[in-house]
């Protein structure tokens, strides 16, 4: 496994050593914060209107503005994470095939599952880099929320956005393992996240073949992630997703030999 | 250390490596000399690994290269075309990393690395970019990342292209300073380069093994085949009957320079001849005035010429 962590640490010091790793982790917090306080605003806006509603008519309000917040942040991450992926994954070995490395890491005594796993743990830290800093927002409203917020909630949405990002991650890297151009990885990760995504819409059939799609969405197991719920059936659903990409990778990095350069 | 047996390789219809076999032995250093889309980057990526040959086999250090691939690996340093650099790295850090994957001991790396930046002459630049440096330094780079983990096998494609004359000599010092201790197969498709490095040469055309010989075999063989240049004012007529009479004078072209009355005449001389002084007599006795009289070395393509010939024309004369 010599050969995993070299990798590992060649493509981090990539990310780190070049401006990639700071434009996304700050084009990324821009974007979260200030989406945060639209929400945050937007939420408590909302919860006033119920309690003058609910004043109005003598009931005590039941509306739970942190749990709201935290969704609809949840919501807003994952379309966040479905346009920052491809960017993320485009290069992977696109750039290694067009610059000739490729060459070197397949003649070197390397393994194909190392040079792949590797990689997508590479970028899966960065993205969990990137990730990290959003929770002192959600901690800071956590901590002024009465009563308080269990911690469970925002522990399992981080989890799921996790999941959700090494899917479209190792889907990501499995598309840039394709193709020598960046560009085209790039749009057409989003294109088939964006696919998996609107499986989504099948949600409201009734059918077999309705719930089967309902099944196969990103989305729907990562909304469990972010009511607090950690469904078995969901974790299993997002490892198979990354093996499943992860072993076609390695697949379709081996058939780099058998195609001509 | 190398045996390479009926080894094809075709993609599709077209055989890029056709039945190809040759030996290295350790200690040596062999160029495979051919023109671009010879088959000697194919040949070169199955020994490495890189692709798996169509049939045949090829042995490095004992070891298949289809089945044992990873110890093969271990015994190989590469170089492609195309130097396999990270442009956001730096020398070092590059070095550091390619002996990581190299499964270069921790212990070991420092050493590793120094001694592969000081054979190559880039201890000055260990800690610049890669992108920053020029074609020639990035060449260097390549060669040194193919040294990095003391491999027993050294292969090199194309080494010394896009290198300035200096450059190139000094490449060429350090693959004669590897020898001995590593196993060196180089390719290129500069003629002077095999005979001034090499220990054996294959020639190797569409595919096929033309010739397998010393640079001076191959030399000496070809001396018969060696083109004289004349450049003179003569009438034309006269000089090819003149020249004809020369023993050991063949295939006379004449054609005019470009400005004048001046004429440019080849003359191929045969095997193991030197009529330059006999031609030289003869103009003087006819009193051309002769401006340019020398020994034409003779390219790559003559020697393929003479190679392909040899199988067609030279052998019927003999029978």
């Amino acid at each position: 496994m010599h050969g995993l962590y070299a990798i590992y640490r060649k493509e981090m010091g990539h990310y780190f050593v070049s401006p990639i790793a700071y434009i996304f982790i700050g084009l990324f917090l821009i974007l979260t914060a200030f989406f945060f306080n639209v929400i945050l605003a937007g939420v408590i806006k909302q919860s006033f209107q119920m309690e003058m509603q609910s004043m109005q008519f003598g009931q005590p309000s039941s509306f739970d503005v942190p749990a709201a917040v935290l969704r609809d942040f949840f919501g807003l991450l994952s379309t966040l994470i479905l346009f920052f992926t491809p960017i993320l994954t485009m290069s992977v070995y696109a750039e290694e095939r067009k610059r000739g490395t490729m060459e070197l890491l397949m003649t070197s005594p390397v393994s194909e599952l190392e040079i792949v796993l590797g990689k997508f743990l590479a970028s899966l830290s960065l993205f969990a880099i990137m990730l990290l800093p959003t929770a002192s927002y959600l901690i800071f409203m956590v901590l002024h929320s009465e009563p308080m917020l269990p911690w469970r909630m925002l522990l399992a949405g981080y989890a799921g956005a996790l999941l959700l990002g090494g899917s479209l991650l190792a889907l990501g890297s499995f598309v840039s393992s394709l193709t020598e151009n960046q560009l085209i990885a790039a749009v057409i990760t989003f294109a088939a996240s964006l696919f998996i995504w609107v499986l989504d819409i099948a949600r409201s059939s009734d059918t077999g073949a309705g719930a089967v799609l309902q099944y196969l969405s990103v989305i729907r197991h990562y909304e469990d992630f972010t009511r607090g719920v950690i469904d078995t059936s969901s974790l299993i659903y997002y490892f198979s997703f990354i093996v499943l990409f992860i072993f076609l990778t390695v697949r379709s990095v081996d058939s780099m030999r058998w195609r001509r350069a | 250390m190398i045996e390479v047996q009926d080894l094809t390789k075709s993609y599709g219809a077209v055989k890029a490596v056709d039945d190809v076999s040759f030996t290295v032995n350790k200690g040596e250093i062999l160029g495979f000399l051919g023109p671009n889309g010879a088959g000697k980057t194919t040949t070169m990526r199955i020994l490495t690994g890189y692709m798996p040959a169509t049939s045949g086999t090829a042995r490095v250090a004992g070891f298949d290269v289809f089945r044992d691939s990873m110890q093969v690996r271990r015994h190989i340093g590469y170089l492609p075309e195309n130097p396999p650099v990270y442009p956001d790295m730096t020398v070092e850090a590059y070095l550091d990393f390619v002996a990581r994957i190299k499964n270069v001991p921790a212990e070991r790396r420092a050493v590793r690395i120094d001694d592969a930046l000081r054979k190559t002459n880039l201890e000055d630049r260990r800690s610049e970019l890669i992108k920053r440096l020029s074609r020639g330094y990035k060449q260097r780079v390549g060669i040194a990342q193919a040294l990095v983990h003391d491999p027993d096998v050294i292969i090199l494609d194309e080494p010394t292209v896009g290198l300035d004359p200096k450059q190139i000599i000094e490449v060429r010092n350090l693959i004669k300073g590897l020898a001995g201790n590593h196993t060196i197969i180089l390719s290129t498709h500069i003629l002077p380069e095999v005979s001034m490095t090499c220990d054996r040469v294959v020639i190797i055309n569409k595919g096929k093994i033309a010739a397998v010989d010393t640079p001076q075999n191959l030399t000496s063989q070809l001396k018969g085949g060696q083109k004289i240049r004349i450049e003179l004012e003569a009438p034309e007529r006269r000089l090819r009957e003149v020249l004809a009479q020369i023993p050991g004078a063949s295939r006379v072209e004449v054609e005019p320079e470009r400005t004048g009355e001046r004429l440019v005449v080849t003359v191929e001389a045969a095997q193991g001849k030197d009529i330059r002084s006999d031609i030289a007599a003869k103009i003087v006795q006819n009193g051309w005035p002769l401006f340019e009289l020398r020994g034409v070395s003779l390219s790559l393509e003559d020697i393929f010429l003479e190679l392909t010939m040899e199988d067609a024309t030279h052998a019927q004369p003999s029978s």
